[in-house]
């Protein structure tokens, strides 16, 4: 048996750091609407799907605190993306080489 | 969960061991991951579904994405980004003791929540008095792409509004449970557990903004 329940000796994130990523947070948004209404191009959509992404991880990162997790659920974390990743690219790969 | 005949048998270094021995904080934690998987894979479902309609009818989604505002759909991105803020730092503010703090914190948190639903009512409304609704005499003359847009819209919308509703009654458990000494420093387990379904739930309209709102 350990001294302490484990995890407890987790950081304490700083307030600082919370509204640093929401700033940068707002920004991207800023970005995505700006990037969408200026002109839109073939590649408007994987921008804003980037930048989603980008948004995403900066929320499981230091919201989620993920940065400060172990091995074990990072691994989990990633795993589950990589399952729903798989899922899309292979029903996608379906529905491109199909034709109609 | 040390009971108390335990603690009359327990040898004495267990005796030593801190109160908050026996909560598992670890397990807790794992055990709300593993939900918010199984979520991740339930919205996934719905984002295969939209990406494979908008691959095929990418000219309606185009079209129908017309009527959505963007302005409400900005304004709402926004507050759920604060609202994840405010949650954060009440995670921070209880653990560092500031008990009044994090329930005031959570608070902000609540009405964010609250105020994005009040915008998702009114941005459906507007959609249902112009007579877009699923099966409405109007949308049945639409394309089928765009009944495809709208029905997605309404499900995934619909989907995430409910979490978002689940999220802002969870929280205000959380308040009570902060003010009343349930939640302290050394056990904040259900705060951050309810932070962690939260942030997901921002996750998730991170995505949906740009899919329903961005593509005109």
């Amino acid at each position: 048996m350990e001294e302490k329940p484990t995890g407890m000796e987790t950081h304490i994130v700083g307030y600082k750091t919370y509204v640093l990523v929401w700033c940068a947070l707002l920004v991207l948004l800023a970005i995505t609407i700006v990037a969408a209404k200026i002109y839109f191009w073939k590649y408007s959509v994987l921008i804003n799907l980037i930048i989603a992404s980008v948004k995403a991880v900066l929320v499981l990162i230091f919201f989620m605190h993920l940065k400060y997790e172990g091995r074990f659920l990072k691994g989990l974390v990633f795993l589950t993306i990589l399952i729903l990743t798989t899922i899309i690219a292979l029903t996608f790969s379906d529905v491109w080489f199909r034709g109609e | 969960m040390t009971s108390h005949i335990d603690k009359k048998e327990v040898t004495g270094r267990e005796l030593e061991m801190p109160k908050v021995y026996g909560i598992d904080y670890t397990g807790k934690k794992i055990g709300m991951w593993f939900f918010l998987f199984t979520e991740l894979l339930f919205f996934g479902g719905m984002f295969l579904l939209y990406s494979i309609y908008r691959y095929r009818f990418a000219a309606d989604f185009h079209i129908a994405a017309m009527n959505e505002n963007l302005v409400i759909g900005s304004v709402n991105t926004a507050l759920l980004l604060t609202s994840s803020l405010s949650m954060a730092l009440s995670i921070s503010a209880v653990r560092r003791g500031s008990k009044k703090l994090s329930a005031f914190l959570q608070i902000i948190t609540i009405l964010c929540g609250i105020v994005f639903l009040v915008n998702k009512y009114f941005e459906w409304t507007d959609k249902i008095f112009k007579g877009i609704y699923p099966n409405s005499p109007v949308l049945e003359q639409y394309s089928k792409g765009q009944i495809l847009f709208f029905s997605l819209y309404y499900v995934m919308t619909g989907i995430h509004g409910l979490h978002v509703f689940i999220g802002t009654v969870v929280i205000s458990f959380m308040v009570v449970f902060t003010l009343r000494d349930v939640i302290t420093p050394a056990n904040f387990s259900k705060l951050e557990n309810t932070g962690l379904y939260w942030h997901f739930v921002d996750i998730v309209w991170v995505y949906l903004f740009p899919l329903f709102y961005l593509i005109t």
